[in-house]
């Protein structure tokens, strides 16, 4: 088999071989197979999919297939700080849509995107399961409850400096 | 001398409340005391009371709410250093009176037996609390057939949404002939608004392990897999430290408890996808692929994970198992009315005083949940509407508070009890915003697969957003209906099937309010932004200035000591300026 070269990624078989073998042989591996790919490159690039098709044997088709369906993969690189504000039930009814605006207006980023300094993605999700401590918001593994849109934007002006 | 224990509540709402200071805080001031043990436990529920720090010395049960770290240091010293209770800050007392005793008295807690009592990364405190003695009494003393049947006599019905008594479904999984099998717990937890599975997992991980080994044991299945979304890392943290334990005290693996049951179980994380709730969705994203339902039949306990038979069980319904093994199928159906058994776990959230989680005998009027358990709407205003049963779900308005939470009671309304979520809304909550926000959700979850379901309600949600713009004709109101039945006719599973339900129950019990909307042009709960128009007195105003200053995107003007204007083209209706007003100047219309 050839090898194919890597293009923007640098080092792509060295970090994606070993991730490979770890899921080769086995049955339903797609999702976790891509998480991990997600979680060594911070996202799905496309040419890793490619690199995946071709090493793995699984069709680019359905590589990309599930890569687009889940919302927890990104075809983008994102940010230092990934923020999931909380636009379920009760944070809805609690206000959480003035908490996101706040955060669109404050870092000049919409839903899905990254601020210009790259360190944070802002993603809309649907309930993060801390609903009596609506409205909520998550940065990394980090949830914070009880937020005003003022309370918001301060705690991630907080992670600027961590 | 007993030992001193200090539980710090280290669920997710928990720390998000800032448990995780008050914890360090308390290990340090603590940790030259061999006579005192800090401890993290799970979620016992009373969430809007977080950071919670209960005290057990002997038989005294004593627990503080909303403890920061100065009243940790309060606690420390006068509570464990002098044996002096702190009144002021007590929320829960075991052997006298407090203000949230009654809160607790009203439940029955079966599946939330152990959640925030128990440390939940630790086996041996499960074990002490009857932990595995199902799962023991089911391998020794009982046949398959024997556990299935004590289930179905139980009377328990499947908590996830769908209210398929488990017995059953046990039963057929169970006659299906197969060299593998499955038994998958649904951990998806999708429903905006429920939070009851992610505290069991948190604080009890161990309950739904041992309903999963028993489940296995009756339907024959060599192999369990936890699907839980990955929104959730305790709970995912919490399951693996579980399993490994089980695994290491041969609770789980080979020969378990020297008998010939072998079973083992691991994890899948979920990518974030409502529709993977789906039992045949759940199935293909387990199998690696796009979660897309497929029609039954055949049916998951014919066909289901590769092909082969499957039972799927919520992890509600799978902590009620080594209760009922243990405690028999009499002592769980004595607690609900007609064909809804047991209890059943509410989370409650939206605007109530005491947001948190309920266990209540099934049967127990609405208004009780809503009044007394989740303490009422707060800030004087009146209540609306009730949330049920999420995106599937509808919304019940005050004359129908009497229902009794049951299934098939709740199901007569329109809405379904769902999984358990309860989001409650007051005045200032617009009815036509919320069928809004519900259809905008179905509309992205959609798997696209049903032309109804992925079409029907982009088209349902166009309506609704020309509604809310006060662009609406009342014709549009029919096409709602007729659209929402298209859909319910039109759709595979039960996404499609249900997407509809927030509309219909909406237009059944708030119709007027969306008449007033269309004809009037106007939102009375002054939340549609088209609708609502900021204004400031001239006469009130004192030209503080402060609404200027703290506009975040400068739409309001004036000088200094006159009164101000709000530019209407600009304003964003965030409401920061009637927050700040000293003088109650500005107003909504
Ligand atoms: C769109 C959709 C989403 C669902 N989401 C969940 C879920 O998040 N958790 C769950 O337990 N059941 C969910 N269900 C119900 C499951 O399909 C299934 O009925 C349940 O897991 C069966 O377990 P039970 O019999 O113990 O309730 C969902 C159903 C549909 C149609
Ligand atoms: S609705 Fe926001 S955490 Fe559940």
């Amino acid at each position: 088999m050839t090898s194919s070269p890597a293009k923007g990624i640098e080092n792509m078989s060295k970090r994606l071989d070993p991730i490979i073998e770890k899921y080769r042989g086995k049955k339903g591996v797609t999702i976790p197979l891509l998480a991990d790919v997600q979680k060594e490159l911070g996202y799905v690039a496309e040419e890793a999919v490619g690199y995946l098709a071709e090493k793995a044997d699984i069709p680019a088709a359905e590589l990309f297939g599930v890569a687009t369906f889940y919302a927890m993969f990104r075809m983008q690189p994102e940010g230092k700080y990934v923020v999931r504000v909380c636009r379920g039930t009760a944070c809805h009814v609690q206000g959480s849509a003035l908490i996101g605006d706040q955060i669109q207006r404050h870092f000049k980023i919409k839903d899905g995107e990254t601020t210009s300094d790259g360190i944070f993605t802002l993603q809309y999700v649907a309930c993060l399961g801390c609903c009596s401590l609506a409205p909520v918001l998550m940065v990394g593994d980090e949830v914070y409850g009880r937020l005003t849109p003022d309370k918001a934007v301060s705690i991630l002006e907080s992670y600027r400096d961590k | 001398m007993p030992k001193t224990l200090v539980k710090v509540g280290m669920a997710s709402c928990g720390v998000a409340a800032g448990a995780e200071p008050v914890y360090k805080k308390l290990t340090e001031m603590l940790k030259d005391r061999d006579d005192v043990e800090v401890k993290k436990v799970g979620c016992i529920g009373f969430c809007y009371l977080e950071p919670l720090v209960e005290i057990e010395k002997g038989s005294s049960r004593i627990t503080y709410g909303k403890v920061d770290e100065a009243i940790a240091e309060e606690i420390v010293e006068t509570h464990i250093g002098h044996g002096e209770t702190i009144k002021k800050y007590v929320v829960l007392n075991n052997s006298d009176e407090a203000p949230e005793n009654p809160r607790l008295e009203n439940q029955v807690r079966i599946v939330l037996r152990n959640s925030g009592l128990i440390d939940p990364e630790n086996i041996d405190e499960y074990i002490e609390r009857e932990g595995y003695k199902g799962l023991e009494k089911a391998l020794k003393e009982m046949s398959p057939m024997d556990v299935i049947k004590e289930v179905l006599d139980s009377g328990l019905r499947g908590r996830g949404g769908a209210g398929f008594p488990t017995g059953l479904k046990w039963k057929f999984a169970h006659m299906a002939k197969s060299d593998m099998k499955y038994f998958v717990c649904n951990a998806d937890e999708g429903d905006p608004g429920a939070f009851m599975d992610r505290s069991v997992l948190e604080g009890d991980p161990h309950s739904i392990i041992e309903g999963m080994a028993i489940g296995g044991y009756a339907i024959g299945a060599s192999e369990g897999i936890i699907y839980c979304r990955a929104e959730y890392p305790l709970a995912i943290k919490h399951l693996n430290t579980a399993l490994e334990q089980a695994r290491e005290k041969e609770l789980l693996g080979d020969n378990i408890m020297g008998t010939d049951f072998c079973f083992d179980i691991h994890i899948k994380e979920g990518a974030g996808a409502f529709v993977c709730g789906e039992e045949t969705a759940m199935i293909a994203s387990i199998e690696g692929k796009r979660g897309m339902p497929r029609p039954r039949p055949p049916f998951p306990a014919n066909k289901g994970v590769f092909g082969k038979p499957t039972n799927i069980n919520n992890v509600e319904t799978l902590a009620n198992i080594p209760w009922i093994i243990t405690n028999g199928a009499s002592a769980f159906n004595r607690y609900g009315i007609g064909r809804s058994r047991g209890t059943k776990v509410f989370a409650l959230a939206g605007k109530v005083n005491k947001g948190g989680l309920a266990e209540v005998p099934m049967g127990m009027p609405l208004r009780d949940v809503i009044f007394e358990l989740a303490g009422g709407i707060p800030n004087n205003k009146k209540f609306k509407a009730v949330q049920l049963g999420g995106p599937s779900g509808g919304c019940l308005p005050e004359a129908l508070l009497d229902t009794p939470v049951d299934y098939e009671s709740i199901n007569a309304t329109g809405a379904i009890m769902g999984s358990g979520g309860m989001v409650i809304m007051d005045e200032t909550t617009c009815i036509v915003d919320v069928a809004k926000f519900f259809l905008s959700f179905v509309q992205k979850e959609s798997c696209g697969k049903c032309p109804f379901c992925r079409i029907g309600t982009k088209r349902m949600l166009e309506i609704l957003e020309r509604i809310s713009r006060g662009e609406g004709k009342m014709e549009d109101l029919d096409l709602l209906e007729e659209l929402a039945y298209q859909i319910k006719d039109g759709s595979l599973c039960g996404l499609g099937q249900t997407a509809p339900n927030p509309v219909l129950t909406t237009l059944k019990y708030f119709r007027e309010e969306y008449e007033t909307h269309i004809q009037d042009k106007k939102c009375p709960a002054k939340v549609c932004t088209s609708l609502i128009k900021y204004s400031i007195d001239p006469e009130k105003c004192i030209g503080c200035t402060k609404c200027a200053r703290n506009c975040p995107v400068n739409a309001i003007s004036g000088e200094i000591k006159k009164a101000h204007v709000i530019d209407d083209s600009i304003c964003v209706r965030c409401g920061k300026c009637i927050e700040v007003c000293p003088v109650n100047a500005v107003s909504v219309e």
